[in-house]
């Protein structure tokens, strides 16, 4: 068998490479999507950051 | 050194990137991505169109993961089966350890990202229909019982109620029916294919219902389940998925289904051995096109809504 640069094997492995490459591409491109979809939907943007705060405390029922 | 050599066998088999792709099972992924999209567009809520076509992405990767992992546990009678001769790992393509790593990969990515795309809810059914396809049907049933269609046949009829869930984060009668349905079809649909492809079942040990009773039997139970369809698939034409679109394809479709059930079960052997199944082709075909066009028709019901058309 000769020994040649480019075998069919080495395009077969960047095929799958790309193929891996492309898919983790459109998932960071997909969860990117997502989270400004959730964000135009108005869904819990605020999170904890340690002190108190009206908008993240229950209400108190009045009397 | 005067000796080289190069082992030539051990990546004239490598698998190509197409070669995992096709340990998800297209084909049957294509019917997990319309049954469940139909299920997400017949619903009452709206879903923004990014969510909606990640949850249907992630219910797509769900099912195709579980393919994947039936193809690991299924790869000694792959291998006997014209049918399944040349998937990747009777094939050599892929080693059954890789496939149970990617499905097993794959089916928590999909159910954990269902989850934070959509509701927990929606990953859950995806969670429970991988296991009753990988676990309950593919390990428990498939060799252990004719019945084993007829009870895994719910692996297939989960997508739409999954798609429901992803708008309305739960479970209602419509989304029971549209289950019902692909659960009540399953039998006739893969009872037809078992009645032409027999040989490949006996040969590889498979307990499919013309192999343990018989084709008479078979015959009879395709015609039982197709007139129980009936009601079901009729019935969600009255209820709020459905309307006048639906209900009339649904009867012309049952009508079409019915007759040809009739027909395969009043044929004799010689007669269907005489033009090679030609009838039982036929009604596999019919049953494509059945399903197919039931849903069809939900979406059509779906977009006339979106219209301001209500059904009922």
């Amino acid at each position: 068998m000769a020994i040649v640069k480019e075998h069919e094997i080495h395009r077969r492995r960047f095929g799958r490479n790309a193929g891996v490459g492309l898919a983790l591409l459109a998932f960071v491109v997909l969860v990117y999507g997502m989270t400004v979809a959730k964000m135009q939907s108005g869904d819990m943007m605020e999170a904890a950051d340690h002190s108190p705060r009206i908008s993240m405390t229950p209400e108190v029922p009045s009397e | 050194m005067s000796d080289a050599s190069l082992n030539t066998t051990s990546y004239e088999n490598e698998a190509g990137f197409g070669d995992f792709f096709a340990l998800l099972k297209p084909r049957v992924m294509s019917l997990v991505v319309f049954t469940a999209f139909v299920g997400l567009l017949v619903a009452p809520v709206p879903v923004h169109p990014i969510i909606g076509f990640a949850a249907i992405l992630f219910i797509a990767i769900g099912g195709g993961a579980s393919g994947a992992l039936n193809m690991w546990w299924e790869a000694d009678v792959d291998a006997l089966m014209k049918r399944t001769r040349k998937r990747p790992i009777p094939a050599g393509k892929v080693t059954a350890g890789e496939a149970k790593a990617f499905g097993l990969t794959l089916a928590v990515m999909a159910v954990v990202m269902l989850g934070l795309a959509a509701n927990f809810v929606a990953a859950g059914l995806l969670a429970f229909t991988i296991f009753f396809y990988v676990v309950v049907y593919t390990m428990g049933l498939k060799r252990r019982t004719p019945q084993n269609i007829v009870i895994g046949g719910a692996a297939g009829a989960f997508p739409p109620m999954i798609g429901w869930a992803v708008a309305t984060g739960g479970i209602s009668i419509e989304s029971v029916l549209m289950f019902s349905i692909i659960f009540m079809w399953t039998p006739p649909h893969f009872w037809s294919l078992a009645l032409f492809m027999n040989d490949d079942y006996t040969k590889a040990g498979i307990p499919m219902l013309p192999v343990t009773h018989g084709r008479r039997v078979t015959r009879a139970h395709i015609l039982i389940y197709t007139l129980l369809l009936a009601p079901v698939a009729v019935g969600a034409g009255f209820t709020s998925i459905g309307g006048p679109v639906y209900l009339t394809a649904s009867v012309l479709l049952n009508a079409w289904f019915i007759t040809g059930a009739v027909k395969i079960w009043r044929r004799s052997e010689e007669a269907a051995v005489a033009d090679k199944y030609a009838a039982e082709r036929k009604f596999f075909r019919i049953s494509l096109l059945y399903l197919f066009l039931h849903f069809g028709a939900l979406l059509a019901e779906g977009v006339l809504r979106n219209f301001g058309m209500e059904g009922w």
